[in-house]
């Protein structure tokens, strides 16, 4: 008898203990979302989708204010993180500038100063050309720039993704292009659509406007395989129907550049569990898919190990390009 | 003609119970953010975004834009009353507005400035409406030297404004470019002049500067002078408003001038602020009597108000048309566009017209409601005035230091702010200008990554800025603006030698 309430006493014990620790972390205050761009950018889209999703199924109880952080090319934002270390009420939205803007810019952060969290889409980057120019498809692009010097890329900022991009092109294909950094990608598309530069590699979101109007083309996109199949946006052709750099003579395999959620570091590792849900949710609702497909990004939520691999397999392939390139700072 | 029915369209679409009450609510919430220094247009529309999403676009874009107007007319209430400007894009209005209340013609003041702004804001949107696509094809052609030529005209303006003596508003203006150069530079991708302190990164924002060179500074100037505010016995009377508006149309030169130069900076885009300093410039200098600029001359109020006014509106114009946002504050909403499910470039008007073109309606609405309630509330804020130094002062410095923090809720900016407090008190002693270096921390950046581009785009070769018609004239018209000073005193020295010879 003796024995059996030793028992009963122990298993209510364990019970008590394990509802303990299936007690997950919950949000006690306000949660802080920054985010590493200017209001309007891609970033600044991508965080305030996500605080409608969560407001409109509730899937937090507390309350979310958005904050941007988004000088010195989101490093601003960064150090958000490094500053609330141990802090799991500051979620920090970005890009792979997390990891990689500790290599190009004398910054006071680096990738151990954020704990990752998910990363909920890829962002897509094409070769666009001006709706008027005589090219058709990308290698008779590439050939026009080859035979004749002076071809003119535009993009935004310097050592980002844009010109790390076209300087893979350029090392696929021989091809020369002199680079023009812009304040952002809405410059990079306007520039083009005005004829003052040839291309661009625009993110699709930036240029969809433009290439609505016939003002840009698409050639291709740096992408494994085609993006999903979509509405018609111009003489009936769609996202869909663009061939993948590869098909049309880029040797590049794919660059896209993923949409991820920080924390600061030394988080409880329950905290971390809850955004994963919280974000696992929202990347299942129909309005997330509906801000992914227009603005044709590819939907892909990564957590965990996968993200981890992805990070690793993205970090090393741009490092080659700015130790190539000497962008690398000491 | 399409354009004047799809406008009637619009009408039928904004004008509702339910959207004339969100008119009002944002312009009142737009006053409130800009009287307050620090929280401007662009942070009253990011924080009000979230309110929006569960709404429909028609009503959020008419609250936000509301919200933007209520914003700009606010601005230049503190800017008169106080010399601190609420809004960057009307530090031009103090030079004129301050001298104006100090007179005692607080209600004059205030009263111009919010019919011409109205009168600019108006001039805005009936450009939109009428030339909308013309515009937008227009505003392509601008490339990086075109950029550059217009804001080499607006520093030129500045340049040989007089007041001070050229050589030190190029001084002020040179401590404004380095400021301007702080933080990450966006063509080489490298951080500069920020010794290591993270703090710097994004810079010197000029909110906080404009705090802190006139609002600190002006404080410290009237504590020395005892502690008084002239301006005192002001008398409020509402019919003193409407006097002012019978007034208004002997100004239709300047009114025309200034919505022209709003307009163009608008669309180019140079942004309001630009436009304000550019309009009071060239107001100064074509005046039969330049020397009373600075003094309260009413055309010096005129002028800048209206421009930034038409110059806020105009800026619509590029963000639906093509994507660029004109402003700050246009950025923000053009965000808020993406998240309502809508692509702002150049199918925007004929994709949802209905959005559009009510957008445009609720513009005309927006702005004759917003003029009405900040009409009504002239007394209110004049009255302000007849508060003793005492209580209003340490007042002002609360509400500049909370604004300070507003702007990016760092603690190191307060010390920014006193810092260019001491800055502005210095310059007011020594008789520097101030406006010159503000103007350069706002467009500095923006004319540095111009003109490198510019010189990437042509390898080097300074010929790019006359390789065309349009850049050309720009350029032209800058030089002109430059030198005209020069050629003018050179002149007037002729002919006083050809006086004193005939004498």
């Amino acid at each position: 008898m003796k024995q059996f309430a030793l028992t009963a006493a122990l298993t209510a014990a364990f019970a008590l203990g394990g509802g303990a620790t299936a007690q997950a972390w919950q949000p006690t205050g306000p949660i802080e979302f920054v985010v590493t761009s200017g209001p309007g950018g891609g970033t600044d889209n991508f965080a305030r989708v996500i605080q409608s999703i969560i407001s409109k199924h509730k899937l937090v109880e507390q309350s979310i204010v958005v904050v941007n952080k988004g000088g010195g090319s989101g490093a601003e934002g960064y150090l958000q993180g490094k500053a609330g270390k141990g802090d799991a009420h500051k979620v920090i939205f970005g890009t792979n500038n997390a990891y990689l803007l500790p290599y190009v810019a004398k910054l006071a952060f680096s990738k151990s100063d954020l704990t990752p969290v998910a990363a909920l889409a890829l962002d897509e980057f094409l070769l666009w050309v001006n709706g008027s120019a005589p090219y058709n498809d990308a290698k008779s692009y590439i050939d026009a720039v080859k035979a004749k010097p002076g071809f003119k890329m535009a993009g935004s900022q310097s050592k980002d993704t844009d010109q790390t991009l076209t300087v893979m092109i350029q090392e696929a294909t021989g091809a020369k292009w002199i680079y023009v950094p812009f304040q952002g990608g809405s410059a990079a598309a306007t520039q083009l659509a005005g004829g003052h530069v040839d291309s661009n590699t625009n993110n699709p979101n930036e240029n969809v406007g433009q290439w609505k109007a016939g003002q840009v083309k698409p050639l291709c996109v740096f992408s494994p395989v085609r993006l999903a199949k979509s509405e018609p946006v111009f003489g009936g052709k769609g996202w869909g129907d663009i061939p993948t750099c590869k098909e049309s003579g880029i040797p590049i395999e794919s660059f896209q550049m993923p949409r991820t959620v920080w924390l600061p570091a030394d988080v409880p590792a329950d905290a971390v569990k809850f955004y994963e849900g919280v974000l696992e949710k929202v990347s299942q609702t129909p309005e997330w898919q509906e801000f992914v497909t227009r603005t044709a990004q590819t939907a892909r939520f990564m957590k965990g190990q996968e993200l981890a691999d992805f990070v690793a397999k993205d970090e090393a392939a741009n490092k080659k390009v700015f130790e190539a390139e000497g962008w690398v700072v000491k | 003609m399409d354009n004047v029915a799809s406008l009637m369209h619009g009408f039928s679409v904004a004008i509702s119970f339910h959207h004339i009450a969100l008119m009002i609510a944002g312009v009142l919430l737009g006053i409130l953010v800009g009287v307050l220094p620090g929280l401007g247009a662009p942070n009253g529309v990011s924080l009000m975004l979230p309110l929006t999403f569960s709404m429909d676009p028609v009503s959020a874009i008419i609250l936000l834009t509301s919200l933007y107007w209520g914003a700009l007319f606010g601005g230049s209430t503190t800017s008169i009353l106080f010399n601190i400007p609420g809004e960057p894009s009307s530090v031009a209005t103090t030079f004129d507005g301050h001298p104006m209340a100090k007179q005692g013609k607080a209600t004059e003041a205030l009263s111009l400035a919010f019919l011409s702004a109205g009168f600019g804001a108006l001039a805005g949107v009936i450009l939109i409406t009428v030339l909308s696509s013309w515009v937008a094809g227009f505003a392509l052609r601008f490339s990086s030297p075109e950029f550059f030529a217009v804001y080499f005209i607006t520093f030129a303006s500045f340049i040989g404004l007089g007041g001070a003596s050229p050589f030190k508003t190029i001084v002020a203006m040179c401590v404004g470019f380095s400021l301007a150069s702080i933080g990450m530079d966006t063509v080489s991708g490298s951080v500069r002049l920020t010794f290591g302190f993270d703090v710097l990164l994004a810079g010197v924002s000029f909110l906080i500067a404009v705090i802190g060179l006139f609002g600190v500074g002006e404080l410290l100037l009237t504590m020395e002078d005892g502690l008084s505010f002239r301006g005192i016995a002001a008398k409020v009377r509402l019919g003193d408003v409407l006097r002012t508006a019978a007034k208004l149309p002997r100004y239709w030169l300047a009114l025309l001038r200034s919505a022209a130069i709003g307009i163009w900076m608008g669309i180019t885009p140079g942004g309001p602020t630009a436009a304000s300093f550019l309009s009071y410039a060239m107001a100064k200098r074509s005046s039969r009597n330049p020397e009373k600029f600075g003094k309260g001359e009413p055309e010096g109020v005129i002028s800048p108000e209206t421009a930034d006014h038409a110059a806020g509106s105009a800026a619509m114009l590029p963000m639906l048309a093509l994507g660029i946002p004109g402003s700050a504050t246009a950025a923000v909403m053009m965000g808020g566009l993406m998240i309502w499910g809508l692509n702002p470039g150049p199918t925007l008007f004929t994709d949802r017209p209905d959005f559009v073109w009510g957008l445009i309606a609720s513009m005309y609405l927006g702005n004759i409601v917003a003029v009405i309630t900040v009409l009504a509330t002239v007394p209110l804020f004049a009255s302000i005035l007849r508060i003793p130094f005492s209580i209003i002062g340490p007042l002002i410095i609360v509400v500049c230091f909370i604004g300070a923090y507003t702007v990016a809720g760092k603690p190191f900016d307060l010390w920014i702010a006193l810092a260019f407090g001491i800055v502005g008190y210095a310059f007011k002693k020594l008789d520097y200008p101030i406006a010159p270096m503000i103007l350069a921390m706002v467009i500095g950046d923006k004319a540095e990554d111009a003109f490198r581009q510019s010189m990437i785009f042509s390898q080097g070769s300074l010929s790019i800025f006359w390789s065309n018609a349009l850049v050309s004239t720009l350029m032209g018209i800058g030089l002109m603006l430059l030198f005209m000073p020069l050629i003018g005193a050179t002149i007037r020295r002729m002919r006083g030698q050809a006086v004193s010879r005939t004498a």
